[in-house]
């Protein structure tokens, strides 16, 4: 059996606000083997985000452990790889600038020379050859969506997380950078966590989509994908993804309270 | 930069004189209602060694009242942007001095520290202009997206080096807006010491001179002065923010 390489049991968080205790996480389990793709869907403000911040050591669980790797997680470490909805380029500094800001943090045996061709090379993997030394503000929003991608892998993390990437690009961007995904991975193997609320991006990206339930958000089910390595848009409009969409819609309902039976009567 | 961008303000300046001199020809004014562009020149040509001693005196009490308006700006604006605590703490104390005319703060501390004339000068320069640099800085470092942070600090990245690599430079376009008003407003701090507290030091003084006097061309040729100084030390921050936040402008070609 192969070991996983980040390990969720049993997390329990609350934030602390002005009317007491609210809780976000409540029994929150996540496994994903090396080279894994976990995609975490579930209803808005579950608790989502907070998984990232806690996979990134950003914060600590009040109960529970996270484990990467084999090790538990007590702060940032630099094994991990963000992205964000929103880019967050610096605006000051050109797109190469921007890809190789990691390696200016993250200790690393590359040579200056090294770093630069890497980022170069990571670049023209996502399509954007010729735009180095433009400043983010030159590009659309999904050319940065690419951009800040090659950011979040160029020091080779262990663990890629994607927090809603592709929410605010429009939806034939969204699936040109869902190919575009396939082809990082296949050059760049990483272990990842997509944080979505896009059903369709869940099983053309992930091996493994597992739904969060309302707030307190705990595990509610996991799906093993039926589609496996590089995926075409046309194996979404399959018989059997129709059915795996089903199949999650559903669940999706369970998660915002709202059974069949509900909505029948309103 | 092109020949436009040199003539159309020369033109501007130019169609301006023209008109205010029309105006007075026209209104038949005397010189002291109101003194007319063709009336300066004779005055600089009179006073010309006046002008440019005392408007050095003017100019190097000001820059420095700006320095130190920077330095201490900057720094309380890191203080409030940082920590909520002192931001709940100082703001309320902040708008307060803020709202205190400065014309009334120039007679107390003349007395404060009387017979200090240049560091009067330069206190008061430098109590009108702290005040939006700080304020500026203190918003642009306490609205820094969440995500800006987390991406360094999940790579491990100290508070220090956040400052540096996003803190530090994110602020930059938000703190030049700030210096260009502050500028103008250190030009008024000096001025108003030297008028109001006469030691015959810097271009106040001379203003107050050709007051005491009666010579309205010369009141009317140290506001020229003034402007003029005053849009040399702004074209300079203007030069400063293109070197160092020229990234913040966007083409308008989109």
């Amino acid at each position: 059996m192969s070991k996983n390489l980040i390990e969720i049991k049993g997390v329990r968080h609350a934030y602390h606000t002005k009317d007491g205790p609210l809780p976000v996480l409540d029994g929150l389990e996540l496994s994903v083997p090396e080279g894994g793709f976990a995609a975490v869907v579930g209803p808005s403000g579950c608790g989502k985000s907070t998984l990232t911040r806690l996979v990134a050591g950003l914060m600590k669980p009040d109960y529970g452990e996270v484990w990467l790797h084999g090790e538990l997680v007590k702060g940032p470490k630099s094994i991990v790889g963000m992205a964000f909805q929103n880019p967050v380029l610096l605006e000051w500094r050109t797109i190469l600038q921007n890809v190789m800001l990691p390696l200016e943090i993250v200790p690393t045996k590359m040579s200056k020379r090294d770093q630069e061709e890497r980022a170069r090379k990571l670049l023209a993997l996502v399509g954007l050859e010729g735009f180095e030394d433009k400043r983010p503000s030159e590009l659309s929003g999904g050319m940065r969506q690419r951009a800040s991608l090659c950011r979040s892998i160029v020091h080779k993390p262990e663990v890629l997380i994607l927090d809603e990437p592709f929410g605010a690009l429009d939806a034939f961007t969204r699936e040109d950078l869902w190919q575009t995904m396939h082809k990082v991975k296949a050059e760049e193997p990483f272990t990842g966590v997509l944080i979505t609320h896009d059903l369709r991006e869940s099983i053309f990206l992930a091996d493994q989509v597992v739904v969060l339930s309302g707030r307190p958000a705990k595990t509610q089910y996991v799906m093993d994908v039926h589609l496996k390595g590089q995926r075409d848009i046309e194996h979404l409009y399959t018989p059997e993804s129709a059915e795996a969409l089903n199949i999650l819609r559903h669940q999706i309902q369970i998660a915002q309270g709202r059974t069949d039976h509900k909505e029948a009567v309103q | 930069m092109t020949l436009r961008t040199i003539l159309v303000p020369v033109a501007a300046i130019l169609i301006f004189g023209l008109l205010w001199e029309l105006l007075v020809w026209a209104n038949g004014w005397p010189n002291y209602v109101m003194a007319s562009p063709s009336d300066l020149p004779p005055a600089y040509a009179r006073y010309w060694e006046l002008f440019i001693v005392m408007g050095w005196q003017t100019l190097w009490r000001t820059v420095v009242g700006l320095v130190l308006a920077i330095i201490f700006g900057v720094f309380l604006g890191m203080i409030m942007g940082f920590s909520r605590l002192m931001r709940d703490a100082l703001y309320p104390l902040l708008v307060g001095f803020n709202a205190i005319p400065k014309a009334t703060v120039v007679p107390i501390v003349a007395l404060l520290f009387v017979g200090d004339h240049n560091f009067n000068t330069v206190l008061i320069a430098f109590m009108i202009s702290f005040f939006p640099i700080a304020v500026s800085v203190s918003i642009g470092l306490s609205t820094l997206e969440p995500e800006y942070r987390d991406i360094l600090r999940s790579l491990g990245a100290s508070r220090t080096t956040i400052f540096w690599k996003i803190a530090l430079p994110k602020t930059l376009p938000e703190f030049f807006g700030a210096l260009k008003v502050a500028v103008t407003l250190a030009f008024i701090g000096t001025n108003l010491m030297e008028i109001v507290s006469p030691h015959g030091r810097g271009l106040g003084a001379l203003f107050d001179s050709g007051k005491t006097n009666s010579d309205y061309p010369l009141m009317f040729a140290v506001l020229i002065a003034l402007a003029l100084m005053g849009i040399v030390l702004y074209y300079v921050v203007v030069a400063l923010e293109k070197i160092f936040a020229g990234w913040a402008e966007r083409s308008p070609s989109y």
